[in-house]
């Protein structure tokens, strides 16, 4: 294992030490228990919205904390959900008395840390649950589609909202109908190997991909031998397609979110393989994001997330936002 | 039993852990992601390294301070369930120090029921579930029948951990993250059922060499 490391039981403080060293502007860092805030406090009676999970999908959460977006983030250890103690210790420092509102991904463990977090929490509290991953079938019978890569369009849209003066209840609302939007599929093509782990989650031949992976290593629906980019881009948008069902001529928000080792040109490249593909559904891109956003730790692959676009959330994608990850508008 | 009998316990489940621990690793590597072992791990570091304070209090107590403590340092699905089995087993668990094994039945059935309640499963899902609730229900069951030896009932509890362990193999995952791998975990031992197989064998173990 190559990695930029001290101990390996400090990486993760050593990280968030960084993280507030270097947007200190934005943004400072509780230890013990972890949570990121702003720097600033937001004005009275904002709803404070609070997201969290495990660490190694930086930027998400913590990169999304400032104006427009988050108002704390609570990191877990690295792939594990954070605690209740880190909520409860989080809604407290950022509570304005307009009620907290949690943005949790739907990953069996994530939803019962925030789960109990909520009963103790003695503010009013109400949570939106993410599950944008088409790659798992929705189904009474299991835990249900996963939070991905969309989880950081429901909290740019709610961000904005809450800083309109959007109430907990209306909030809520308008996240629930984002996340009903947003449908995400992603391959990897290598695994990614957690520091206290020290080798690679998983197995793959240098010419296989994993097709419908989650963020955190864990293998997907199948395997494959790795495709053309073009290939990719159709079997990821019209299973994402199928799910959406997107109107003649819709106007969409197409996001390629690289997973931590696949270059920006790369990304690029497919993100030109998914626009060819959405013009051939006649679909229109009414917004873009290409990046490493909604990384896993180190591992090589992409997802493609499609947002369907209304007056609603094209309105509150575009306001102003000052985060470590995400700035523009101001 | 008393408080100072509890975190015995849990330093045997950790030794346990530690001689196991690459197993457990390899079969939540194969259909979970990997973190099992060093989330359960880290918990059972935070509550030894509080010994001397659990070791002074009532039993009820000392399992609720241990659920505290487990829910802020595991992380995790694993943190929230087995911090409710401690706090279940907290809510039978009095003042007194625990004498009789039909009480600790009551407990063992609390902590289980707090668990189901919490991830929601139910024997079958492919989970900790298909261990816990079988040992539970025949715990409930022989205490109830007099001059049962010892040693033999906690063979029997052993036997129906294995058992119940060993019947996550051939099913598809319905809950937590295996069942995102949806037939692709079948032929694997789930990796939570393990892990609560081995601690029951680790715990009736050292019971059955205590006098």
């Amino acid at each position: 294992m190559k990695k930029f490391i001290n101990h390996v039981d400090d990486v993760l403080n050593e990280s968030l030490n960084g993280f507030s060293l270097a947007h200190s502007d934005i943004l400072k860092v509780n230890l013990n228990p972890n949570f990121i805030m702003r720097a600033e406090k937001s004005k009275a009676g904002k709803v404070s919205l609070i997201s969290g999970g495990g660490s190694g999908h930086e930027p998400l959460h913590g990169g999304f904390v400032g104006f427009g977006m988050l108002d704390a983030a609570c990191p877990g250890q690295v792939f594990t959900s954070p605690t209740p103690d880190q909520m409860i210790a989080a809604s407290e420092a950022v509570d304005n008395g307009g009620g907290i509102l949690f943005i949790v991904k739907n990953y069996s463990g994530d939803l019962m840390n925030f789960e109990m977090a909520s009963e103790i929490l003695g503010i009013e509290n109400m949570t939106v649950l993410v599950n944008d991953d088409v790659a798992v079938e929705d189904s009474t019978y299991t835990t249900g589609r996963r939070g991905v890569a969309g989880t950081l369009i429901v909290e740019k849209v709610i961000g904005s909202a809450a800083e309109a003066g959007a109430s907990l209840a209306q909030c809520k609302e308008l996240g629930d109908h984002t996340n009903k939007m947003i449908a995400s599929m992603g391959i990897a093509f290598t695994s990614c190997t957690v520091p206290a782990a020290g080798k690679p989650t998983f197995e793959i031949g240098h010419d296989e991909m994993e097709i419908g992976v989650g963020i955190h290593g864990e293998p997907g629906r199948r395997r494959e031998k790795a495709k053309r980019a073009d290939e990719i881009a159709r079997d990821l948008v019209d299973t994402i397609i199928e799910d959406l069902k997107p109107d003649h001529n819709a106007e969409v928000l197409l996001h390629i979110n690289g997973f931590g080792g696949t270059p920006l040109m790369e990304l690029y490249l497919l993100f030109n393989s998914a626009a060819n593909e959405l013009e051939k559904n006649k679909v229109k891109i009414g917004r873009s994001l290409v990046g490493n956003y909604t990384t896993s730790l180190e591992m090589a692959g992409a997802s493609i997330t499609i947002c369907k676009l209304d007056e609603k959330i094209v309105k509150h994608w575009d306001s102003p936002v000052h985060t470590a990850a995400l700035r523009w508008g101001m | 039993m008393n408080s100072e009998m509890i975190i015995e316990l849990i330093r045997e489940v950790q030794t346990a852990y530690e001689a196991n621990a690459s197993e457990i690793e390899k079969l939540d590597q194969a259909i979970g992601d990997g973190d099992h072992v060093i989330n359960m791990k880290r918990g059972m570091k935070t509550i030894l390294e509080k010994e001397e304070e659990l070791s002074s209090l009532k039993p009820g107590d000392a399992l609720n301070k241990i659920a505290m403590t487990l829910l802020s340092s595991i992380g995790g699905a694993a943190g929230p369930l087995f911090a409710s089995m401690f706090m279940g087993m907290a809510k039978v668990a009095g003042t007194d120090d625990i004498h009789d094994d039909k009480m600790v039945a009551k407990m063992f059935s609390s902590g289980v029921e707090l668990v189901k309640q919490r991830g929601k499963a139910e024997v079958g899902d492919k989970t900790m579930m298909d261990v816990l609730i079988p040992v539970s229900n025949l715990f409930s069951e022989l205490v109830e029948k007099r001059d049962l030896p010892k040693n033999e009932l906690l063979q029997r509890l052993m036997d129906e951990a294995e058992r119940g362990m060993l019947s996550t193999k051939d099913i598809a995952a319905t809950k937590g993250r295996a069942s995102y791998l949806g037939e692709r975990a079948k032929g694997h031992i789930d990796p939570g059922a393990k892990s609560c197989q081995l601690i029951i064998f680790a715990i009736c173990d050292y019971l059955m060499n205590q006098e």
